[in-house]
């Protein structure tokens, strides 16, 4: 027998959920029915093949026009099953499959008639996608422990910096391990301010960012450019994974590539699996949730916090050593607000290392897609196809993660009593 | 709903309504002695930034390197009439985006924004200034009011947002600079925006009628010499206003209760999600203005280029954390980082030490108002446990 309050409570956040899952079904349902309409009205306008080219000269053949129709046709009827009765469970990979087919259709629609490297730009878009992994998981190292990272672009950017600048004078391994000892004593630089003084987490990352920022080029421009020797380090290679690079497709995708992509994916389902089951992923969990209760149970939160932070440092700094090892040398500002993304790519991905993974890799492959296309005339200004992930984001967040769970005591200094 | 069941204390600490002035006397002097400490550090990185008189081991000559290099800076800053200028045009901006940031912190909202507002803004007055055909006056309160209502909108979007799906100001914001970035690059190759003849992103140039008077006209100098205009007047209006606004209005008040604690907002009576947007317009207003003046009468010579609101939006946000979201204190920063930009422009002509050096400075000056008890620290002075600095965050949560 439950209280009257407790029943009228219960039913009237059962309204009041059910109310706003109707919302969001609803909108859901008139986003697919515009995208048909786009896909009807634009993308049904070339004719002929479009040719997308695999790897090894392999390639396939898709008719633009009769596809656009059939993908228009199957988001119409997305859209009436949707405002109908909704799909259930089904929404989000529903909602995933439409965004992939209709980015397809424009592809055929862009290339026709003529042919388009599909799986090199896959491929370019894992390696974009690659630092914002880094950088995402290291913002998520930090959070989950209860500790905001707005610094990750400063991190980033010290890693990139120092593995130039080491990398050039001893050799680029050297130069990325101390990319990972610098990233590290920012992180430290930003916990010690954050827990010993208290000072608000946000504006610590912001003076990291700053800082580094400022350091950075003011070294780049003194140090740097008196000697190109000082500024000049091998790219990596990419690494091909023995038999599994074989692979059609897939292969070279995944397998043709350095070995920073290979570690961040590793680091990814690593930190996953240690967040659900390692005595660490519980204990951080905990900090970053209910520091006090944790405090209570004997764990020492703001110890566990700077280990946290520091090697989140690290990771960050590995992720700045990427921009060395891919472009060769150290440019004034390089990371250019990725550090940004990737903590956009953290709340996107709800605080969860897959989820980063899933957003950091939608970005990267918006950022292939948009240096692809710019070869292709399409009429669709790069610039738009340079906004989407960031207008994507915008609704991301707006429509779904909005009052997600982010670690409860995240920002929070604690104090044991 | 939301019990507080143990929210780990972070009650907002109260603002002193009168400050009495020996604490004042303290804040400023804690501002000088940050400004004291960055420069320090900063000396130390020029001394050890040249590698020819480190591996010499040429001491004097590093020191010599420093005294000359912040000599340039102070007279780069203020050793001129030109000086005096350069720290005024470079301050304009700051002020406008500082303030946005400010009135958006007093009401619990971190704008970093202001980059996509001075963006919309400065669009808008840019069209209006070329496009439409007024005299003087009325020509240049059009493009401003323009300015001002676009930077609104795109900051009101992000109050919308916030209000109506909890999504977090911090990402909006960032999300939509790109986006305005984005939008700007490619308004500035259409036809309604390009210059003729030309195939880069460029505005065409707007009216003289439009453009903001410069400040010291009547001296009849050339213009490059002394740029100064009337944007900075109009700036420290602002400043007035917003002093107004967060003191005297009740708007201002229901800001400062939704910042300082938005359940007693809501208990109050108070609707925040209102106040939310109309603190994010009143914000993204400020910095539309900014964009204006940037347009009208700044460097940019009365066009707009894919980049003209350069970095104004993230120093905004160093000027409004320095100057503790007041109007009078942001107002300060912006002129302090005026100078350092003026100054630095002159140490780099002169000393040849790169400019990026503000940068850490400015860096550094943050970081010790921000963190008082550092500061205390390195200099060994008594702790009044008055402040600890500012507790801004409160969460990804709605």
């Amino acid at each position: 027998m439950r209280e009257p309050t407790q029943v009228y409570l219960d039913a009237q956040q059962a309204i009041g959920r059910s109310l706003e899952q109707i919302k969001r079904a609803r909108n859901l349902g008139i986003v697919y029915l515009i995208l048909a309409a786009v896909t009807a009205w634009r993308l049904t306008s070339h004719a002929g093949t479009a040719t997308f080219n695999l790897s090894g000269g392999r390639s396939f053949g898709v008719a633009a026009a009769p596809l656009a129709w059939i993908v228009a046709a199957s988001l119409a009827v997305m859209g009436g099953v949707q405002l109908a009765r909704g799909l259930g469970r089904w929404q989000s990979a529903a909602l995933a499959a439409a965004a992939i087919v209709f980015i397809f259709t424009l592809l055929a629609w862009a290339a026709a008639p003529n042919s388009f490297a599909f799986v090199g730009m896959l491929t370019q878009g894992i390696t974009y996608s690659t630092p914002l992994i880094f950088g995402a998981m290291a913002g998520i190292m930090c959070e989950r422990s209860g500790i905001v990272n707005i610094a990750i672009e400063g991190l980033l950017l010290s890693g990139a910096f120092t593995s130039a600048l080491v990398g050039s004078v001893v050799s680029f391994w050297v130069g990325v391990a101390a990319a990972v000892v610098v990233g590290a004593l920012f992180a430290w630089l930003l916990a010690w301010l954050a827990i010993r003084f208290k000072v608000d987490q946000v504006i610590v990352g912001f003076f990291v960012n700053f800082f580094v920022l400022g350091l950075t080029s003011f070294l780049g421009n003194r140090i740097l450019s008196v000697d190109e020797a000082y500024n000049q380090v091998r790219t990596l290679k990419p690494l091909n994974i023995p038999l599994l690079h074989k692979i059609p497709v897939i292969g070279p995708i995944l397998f043709e590539q350095t070995i920073f992509v290979y570690i961040a994916f590793a680091l990814v389902f690593v930190l996953a699996w240690a967040f659900a089951s390692t005595r660490w992923g519980l204990r951080t969990r905990a900090i970053g949730e209910h520091p006090r209760a944790a405090d209570t149970l004997g764990v020492n939160v703001n110890r566990l916090r700077y280990a946290n932070v520091i090697a989140a440092g690290g990771v960050a700094g590995f992720g700045g050593a990427w921009w060395t090892a891919n472009v060769g040398r150290f440019n004034e500002n390089i990371t250019n607000g990725r550090g940004f993304i990737a903590l956009a790519v953290v709340i996107v991905g709800r605080w969860s290392p897959t989820g980063a993974l899933a957003g950091a890799l939608v970005f990267g492959f918006f950022d292939a897609m948009e240096s692809k296309l710019s070869f292709l005339k399409t009429g669709i200004p790069g610039e738009f196809i340079q906004m989407t992930p960031y207008l994507a984001t915008i609704i991301v967040v707006a429509g779904f993660v909005g009052r997600s769970r982010a670690p409860r005591a995240a920002g929070q200094p604690y104090e044991s009593q | 709903m939301t019990a507080v069941i143990d929210s780990p204390s972070t009650a907002p600490a109260a603002e002193p309504r009168h400050s009495p002035w020996p604490q004042r006397l303290s804040s400023l002097r804690l501002v000088a002695l940050a400004l004291f400490t960055a420069l320090l550090f900063s000396a130390l990185i020029i001394a050890l930034s040249d590698l020819d008189k480190l591996k010499r081991g040429d001491i004097g000559g590093m020191l010599t390197n420093v005294k000359d290099s912040y000599s340039a800076l102070a007279t780069g800053a203020f050793g001129s009439l030109r000086g005096w200028s350069e720290t005024i045009t470079a301050a304009t901006p700051l002020i406008f985006a500082g303030l946005s940031v400010a009135v958006a912190f007093k009401a619990g909202l971190f704008n970093i924004g202001a980059t996509g507002q001075v963006f919309a803004g400065g669009m808008a007055a840019v069209w209006v200034g070329f496009a439409v055909n007024l005299p003087a006056a009325p020509h240049i309160i059009l493009a401003m009011t323009a300015g001002a209502v676009a930077g609104s909108l795109w900051g009101g979007l992000v109050g919308l947002l916030k209000a109506r799906t909890g999504a977090h100001e911090v990402i909006t914001t960032i999300m939509l600079n790109y986006v305005a970035t984005f939008a700007v690059l490619w308004l500035l190759k259409t036809t309604a925006f390009q210059a003729h003849g030309r195939s880069d992103a460029v505005s065409r140039d707007v009216a003289k009628s439009a453009r903001l008077p410069f400040l010291f006209g009547f001296l009849h100098r050339s213009s490059i010499d002394l740029r100064a205009h009337l944007g900075f007047v109009i700036a420290i209006a602002l400043a007035v206003f917003v002093w107004w606004l967060l003191k005297k209005s009740k708007l201002g008040f229901q800001f400062r209760t939704l910042g300082a604690n938005p359940e007693a907002a809501r208990y109050a009576g108070m609707n925040p999600g209102r106040l939310t947007i109309g603190a994010m317009m009143i914000a993204g207003g400020l910095a539309g203005l900014g964009g204006g003046s940037e347009i009208l009468g700044g460097i940019n010579q009365g066009h707009a280029t894919a980049s003209f609101a350069g970095n104004i939006g993230f120093d905004a946000i160093a000027v409004a954390l320095l100057g503790r979201s007041s109007p009078w204190g942001t107002t300060a920063a912006a002129i302090l980082f005026g100078a350092l930009q003026a100054g630095g422009q002159e140490m780099q002509l002169q000393v040849h030490v790169p400019i990026d050096l503000v940068l850490v400075i400015r860096a550094l000056i943050v970081l010790f108002v921000a963190a008082p008890s550092l500061t205390r620290i390195i200099w060994r002075l008594k702790d009044t446990g008055s402040d600890t600095g500012t507790q801004l965050f409160k969460g990804w949560g709605s």
